[in-house]
């Protein structure tokens, strides 16, 4: 049985190695997400149900069924969402992933990746940028009128923009932005810039006022995570031809809720693990303490998945700032993820590892033998809907997720007549 | 006892698994010392122990 797993190990991980995620345009989620409708709502995470959702994760969700028209106001989007007439299902579910609440909604702009090596789709929505956002349970007037802007300005302005560029490889951008202080989670800085360098001589071409190609670049140029929901679906597109690998102990999806962390494993295609999600140790903005943060939340673990965001701290050293701790801990975190993976990225070498490849590919085996769980870095939601990021932090998955799946592999390969 | 009398004679080298303890006493000592983070296998949980086993062929 050993050597089964290796074997497999071997081909989910190489597998992964050969994924080429690429920018083909943007679309919406109406026309472009498989299984989405008028009356959907996805959101990040496994799945849950209405009353079981953390405040981000509802707000979210009140500030789409407003701007979808669905709802006139928070009152009568607390009834609907409540009434069993929304269907809510993970973004995972449908080629989807999105930050934080992860809220997508029937119209909203989502960007189009393709896995060149294997053809699969992955879709993501525009980062809004910082603040009082919906991904973190705003639903203001100000927060439905960006989302407004966004869909009807940036996806338009963008979409052209892409149609003239062609199609741009996030392997290779993200393989040099882990080489510039990025770790493609947390810190997206490199990115977001290197993201504007590629599409402005395209944009600036496009066919729209010299007003709205100023705000399209202003907007993008304000919010140093604008790549997180590039990176994201990158990671997504590359994990999803894992699924269903007989005999693979590797892990293929991470994700929370805000109530619920879930895990995938590619042996076990599309079971999810779950566990209550932690909270987040960290730096809190003024005023705020860990009194005030939410659980876990958001879909943007898939970059650790995929061996980047804290599983390349190292190769970020600024973000301590952020999350707190020394350069020489993001070295460590990083040194101790090589424990629990099955390889070495073939695309993201670190330079403070030496050009070492980032740990890739978690081995379920591997974490329960050395109780060492993934390390994750992630921003920290206010546990009541509207009020937004209040720090930022690391946090890991319980150990629970991956004892049950273990125990659902041996039970599959007992089944199997494998032991 | 030769071979450990030889031992202690020359300047130890040592690997220190577990108690954080001895491995500070070592250096400030000035002992060459290393310390290994180990730990009991999946943290000693006879259960997971038993699954790990059971996938490596192990009764």
């Amino acid at each position: 049985m050993e050597e089964r797993i290796l074997r497999a190990n071997q081909e989910a991980f190489d597998r992964l190695q050969l994924a080429q995620p690429t920018i083909v345009g943007i679309g919406t989620a109406g026309e472009d997400i498989p299984g989405m409708d008028k009356m959907t709502v996805l959101h990040a995470g496994p799945p849950i149900t209405w009353d079981r959702m953390s405040g981000p994760l509802r707000g979210a969700i009140v500030g789409g069924l407003i701007y979808e028209g669905l709802a006139k106001d928070e009152a009568e989007a607390l009834e609907l969402a409540a009434s069993g007439k929304i269907t809510f299902d993970s973004c995972h579910h449908h080629n989807a992933v999105g930050p934080m609440a992860g809220v997508t909604t029937f119209r909203m702009p989502v960007w189009k990746l393709r896995n060149e090596a294997f053809g699969n789709m992955a879709y993501c929505t525009l980062n809004e940028g910082l603040g009082k956002v919906l991904r973190y349970g705003a639903f203001s007037e100000e927060v439905i009128d960006r989302l407004k802007w966004m869909e009807k300005v940036l996806a338009p302005v963008l979409k052209a923009t892409l149609a003239l560029a062609g199609p741009i490889d996030l392997k290779t951008m993200i393989a040099q932005v882990v080489q510039m202080g990025d770790e493609g989670h947390n810190r997206n800085k490199a990115g977001t810039s290197l993201l504007i360098r590629e599409l402005a001589p395209y944009l600036v071409m496009t066919e729209f006022s010299d007003e709205d190609k100023r705000d399209v670049l202003k907007f993008m140029h304000s919010n140093d995570h604008f790549f997180l929901n590039l990176t994201m679906p990158a990671c997504k597109c590359a994990l999803d031809p894992l699924e269903g690998i007989e005999n693979s102990t590797m892990v293929y999806t991470m994700a929370r809720n805000g109530t619920d962390f879930g895990i995938r494993v590619s042996g076990l295609g599309n079971r999810w693990f779950t566990a209550p999600a932690e909270i987040i140790d960290g730096l809190f903005f003024p005023g705020f303490t860990k009194e005030d943060a939410n659980p876990d939340i958001g879909d943007s673990v898939i970059t650790e998945t995929c061996g980047i965001g804290g599983f390349a701290m190292a190769t970020a050293p600024a973000i301590v700032q952020f999350v707190g701790g020394t350069p020489q801990d993001a070295f460590n975190f990083t040194s101790s993820m090589y424990e629990i993976t099955i390889g070495e990225s073939t695309a993201f070498k670190l330079p403070p590892m030496n050009f070492r490849g980032s740990p890739t590919g978690i081995d379920i085996m591997k974490v329960i033998e050395t109780q060492i769980r993934p390390i994750i870095n992630t921003g920290i939601a206010h546990k009541n809907a509207g009020v937004g990021q209040v720090g930022a932090g690391l946090v890991r998955p319980p150990m629970k997720c991956f004892e049950d799946a273990l125990e659902a592999f041996v039970v599959d390969a007992q089944s199997r007549g494998l032991i | 006892m030769k071979p450990l009398n030889g031992l202690f004679g020359k300047q130890l080298k040592v690997v220190n698994l577990g108690l954080e303890a001895f491995y500070e006493d070592l250096k400030s000592q000035s002992v060459e010392v290393v310390q290994v983070d180990w730990r009991p296998p999946a943290g000693g949980n006879e259960k997971m122990l038993s699954l790990l086993g059971k996938l490596k062929g192990k009764k």
